[in-house]
């Protein structure tokens, strides 16, 4: 029952945080110089005043702070995100447009991580000390080390330029028009590269996790016990120390995951990929600010469930902890 | 001026490049069998970065030209020495006082849509874009009186007064025509048709997937016979810049203009022999780097100061390290592709940093004690290495003579507003596009209008010269070529003497595109026009 309690107040404070952000994000944006009909006026080489008064009419900035900020703020309370004028479409769909994309790369390599990260550190850990322990650490920390846009033009150079195995960049090849199947392993291979890529990344954290959380546990006193009582080494390893060793995992997992929306900039630059972390990032350069605002938004909303979900994770891995406080 | 009418062929066939042989419809009798024209394929460009809209008419930002190019026609198309040669419009005369200008409309032209283009076309929107919202055009038809169209195929200016820079930006981008039954009476700026655009062009807007790609199909209805070639365009968003290259290493990428990848990948690109680098095509912009020298700064404001900074700066140098050789070095604002108001008797600042040197003392700057005259602030153009590196080497070039330049770097957005509206900068630097005539592009950084407007790349030095605006303003109205001519001559005398902007380069933009891509740059305005001479050569056939 506590626990229930624990997640209606939970809902409760979220509504206030989201609220809170988007206020913040509001006035925050604003500190950027410059704004979206200069940028636009800019680009277009040969600006008169007219047209700037044009731009500045459609875009609703020549109307006084606060009437904006009243607007934005109804907005968001209706769950309205508002439209993006120079991309000429509702902010809504922009975002549904992207988000398939970027929960698909992130999904992929955060999978990949996670499962070959935690296989590694977890043989690491068994192995500490000895060769394969050395071999696994030194890895990771090249992967770790290596700048991930620097991953991703290598990989690219190797694999598709040199070896003509995979495709360059983009989510799909456009000009075949690919439908079902033909279409699911088109995009599987464009999405080879940029996984390997981000996930190398990911993948250097959880090894040294899995690592590092096992090789603690495993200096426990229950542990000893375990050994003492004549438990085999493997049984230790799963039973015992694995799942004591899950839980910064899961914390760095669903920092991780609060990110992904933000997606993952520089590797979407690199492989061309349509996701989310590339639209924020262009709209702050164009001073987009309904886009930005509204990507933050579901960022915000995105990043305070999953600390719910991992607050109730937590309760599954380890029954000492609960949701409703002390116990 | 009257201009006679000279067919596409007749002027292929008068030049010596085989590329342009390949684009002709029909073979001249001495051309290769090989150089024949193939139809069809699907032609794999980048456009980078995404356009906003695809419609030429609110925005004129490069892209979108890249775009739309291919979508709509102009009235002229501009060939490699800027004469405007005939497209929708198939000939056009100017009366001798300036004052009337008739074009006579292509026949039998209909919109993608089906529906016919016709007089009433233009004449609705040169009423309601190009007089209006149009960033480039407001100015030069703000004296057109009176839109005439006595029959469906006719369209007669009636100018207040002359207006002749006219006829230097009616190509498919800088005179966009919109059809009037897809726009008449709706909100310009917000039309959906904007990013699903209706022309008359050589190729139909078929799909944009943000982020992605644009795409483009032949128009089987297309005016000119047999073009276009090729079935379909696909623009793709490559947003990296080693990521184009390989694209276009590959091959995946067949077309790539405006600068697709760092000079030191074209280097090695242009080495391939599945790759050609092309500087052509891009005639009708003339673009030219430049410095602004902030007027009103306590060092700056002095001319010595200004020349002496003219004189520090080695531009060969620059051409040659800087910009790895794409580009020439500038001595006038107005660029040498504009030849005949180009003047090169204007005062020259030859590389020679003891006259520098020499100004500077003379200007009451000693070095000081640390051998420093004063310290400026450099604000390079946000738009990419190239110019950082200018930055760096006017860093370099200045010190030699005394002056400490502090570099700064910020984004797009925010240089706009420090050099144009906040005017908190010392020396920043840009490029202009000066196109055919210095009324459009040029004078902008000159003319004292534009101050207190807060307008991108108008006037950022902050110079005011009453002669200068006066003889802006005449030559905008001036009826007579050749009076034209004669002000602009003194206005780069005056400018040139003056030096609050300090032209450095004129630079020569490049597009990069397969071997096996025939004809696809045929024209002076080509980066902004459609491809409809390009064809996919796949191998030698025998026919």
């Amino acid at each position: 029952m506590a626990a229930l309690a624990h997640l209606r107040r939970g809902f409760v404070q979220i509504a206030f945080v989201v609220l809170g952000i988007a206020i913040i994000n509001f006035f925050l944006l604003r500190l950027a110089p410059g704004d979206a009909a200069q940028v636009m006026a800019g680009e277009a080489g040969s600006a008169t005043p007219e047209y700037m008064a044009a731009l500045r009419r459609q875009f609703g900035l020549d109307q006084p702070l606060h009437v904006q900020f009243f607007s934005y703020l109804k907005n968001v309370l209706t769950l309205n995100l508002g439209y993006s004028f120079r991309q000429g479409l509702p902010v809504s769909e922009l975002i549904a447009h992207r988000v398939g994309p970027t929960l698909l790369l992130m999904g992929a390599s955060i999978g990949f991580a996670i499962t070959v990260g935690g296989t590694l550190g977890f043989l690491a850990a068994r192995h500490a000390g000895k060769a394969a322990d050395t071999i696994i650490s030194i890895l990771a920390l090249l992967f770790y080390a290596t700048p991930v846009f620097w991953v991703g033009v290598m990989l690219v150079v190797v694999f598709s330029v040199a070896l003509d195995w995979l495709p360059v960049g983009g989510m799909i090849t456009i000009e075949a028009g690919h439908t079902g199947l033909a279409y699911a392993w088109d995009v599987a291979q464009h999405l080879v590269l940029p996984t390997l890529t981000l996930g190398l990344f990911y993948l250097a954290i959880y090894t040294r996790l899995m690592r590092a959380s096992m090789l603690e546990v495993y200096g426990q006193d229950f542990v000893r016990t375990a050994r003492a009582k004549g438990v085999r080494a493997h049984r230790i390893a799963v039973r015992h120390v694995l799942r004591n060793a899950l839980l910064p995992i899961v914390t760095t997992l669903g920092v991780q995951l609060g990110s992904v929306l933000g997606g993952a900039i520089l590797v979407e630059t690199v492989f061309s990929w349509p996701g989310l972390g590339r639209l924020a990032f262009e709209a702050l350069f164009q001073r987009d600010l309904n886009l930005l605002l509204g990507i933050l938004f579901c960022s915000s909303i995105v990043v305070v469930l999953i600390n719910l979900a991992v607050d109730v994770i937590y309760t599954l891995l380890d029954p000492r902890i609960s949701l409703g406080g002390t116990p | 001026m009257t201009t006679v009418r000279l067919s596409r062929r007749a002027f292929l066939a008068g030049t010596s490049a085989a590329t342009l042989l390949g684009a002709t419809g029909a073979l001249p009798a001495f051309a290769q069998p090989a150089e024949t024209p193939k139809r069809g394929g699907t032609l794999t460009a980048i456009i980078q970065p995404e356009p906003v809209t695809l419609t030429p008419a609110t925005n004129t930002a490069q892209p979108t030209q890249v775009i739309a190019g291919n979508i709509f026609d102009g009235l002229v198309y501009y060939d490699f020495d800027l004469t405007p040669r005939p497209s929708l419009a198939e000939r056009w005369e100017v009366a001798s006082d300036g004052l009337t200008i008739t074009f006579h409309l292509r026949k039998g032209v209909t919109w993608h849509d089906g529906k016919p283009f016709t007089a009433a076309d233009v004449k609705w929107t040169l009423e309601n874009v190009w007089k209006t919202v149009h960033p480039r055009n407001r100015a030069l038809f703000e004296n057109v009186a009176e839109t005439q169209t006595p029959d469906e195929h006719t369209v007669i200016l009636k100018l207040s007064r002359p207006s002749l820079p006219i006829l230097s930006v009616i190509n498919a981008v800088g005179g966009p025509i919109l059809p009037r039954h897809l726009y008449e009476g709706t909100d310009l700026l917000n039309n959906p048709y904007n990013n699903k655009p209706v022309g008359t062009g050589p190729f139909v807007f078929k799909e944009w997937k943000k982020g992605e790609y644009i795409l483009l199909e032949r128009n089987p209805n297309y005016w000119d016979p047999g073009k276009p070639y090729l079935d379909k365009i696909v623009f793709r968003v490559i947003t990296d810049a080693a990521a184009r290259a390989a694209a276009i290493e590959k091959g995946e990428v067949l077309y790539a203009p405006f600068n697709p990848v760092p000079f030191r990948d074209v280097e090695r690109l242009a080495k391939l022999p599945n790759l050609k680098v092309e500087t052509r095509g891009y005639e009708w912009l003339s673009p030219v780097l430049y410095l602004d020298l902030n007027v009103e700064n306590t060092h700056l404001k002095d001319v010595r100061v200004r020349r002496a900074i003219a004189h520090a700066l080695d531009r060969e140098a620059i051409a040659k390290v800087v910009w790895f050789g794409y580009g020439k070095p500038a001595i006038s604002p107005v660029p040498s592709t504009l030849a005949s108001f180009f003047d090169d008797s204007v005062p020259r600042y030859a590389f020679d940093p003891r006259k520098a040197e020499a100004l500077l003392d003379e200007a009451g700057f000693k070095r000081g004690a640390d051998g420093t005259r004063f310290t400026l602030t450099h604000d390079p153009l946000p738009y990419g290495d190239d110019y950082r590196r200018t930055g760096e080497y006017l860093k370099q070039a200045l010190k030699r003579v005394g002056i400490e330049v502090n570099l700064r770097a910020q984004d797009s957005a925010a240089f706009i507003k420090r050099v144009y509206v906040d005017r908190d900068f010392d020396i920043s630097s840009s490029y202009n596009a000066a196109f055919p005539d210095p009324q459009i592009g040029v004078v902008r950084e000159f003319w004292s209008g534009w101050l207190g407007t807060g307008t991108p790349w108008t006037n950022g030095s902050g110079y005011r010269n009453a002669r200068v605006d006066e003889i802006i303003q005449s030559a905008a109205i001036a009826g007579d070529p050749a009076q034209r001519v004669k002000l602009f001559k003194e206005f780069q005398q005056i400018a040139v003497s003056d030096v609050p902007t300090l032209p450095l380069l004129e630079l020569k933009f490049f597009t990069v595109h397969a071997a096996h891509l025939k004809g696809a740059v045929a024209q002076g305005d080509q980066v902004y026009a459609g491809l409809k001479n390009a064809w996919i050569d796949d191998g030698p056939r025998q026919n």
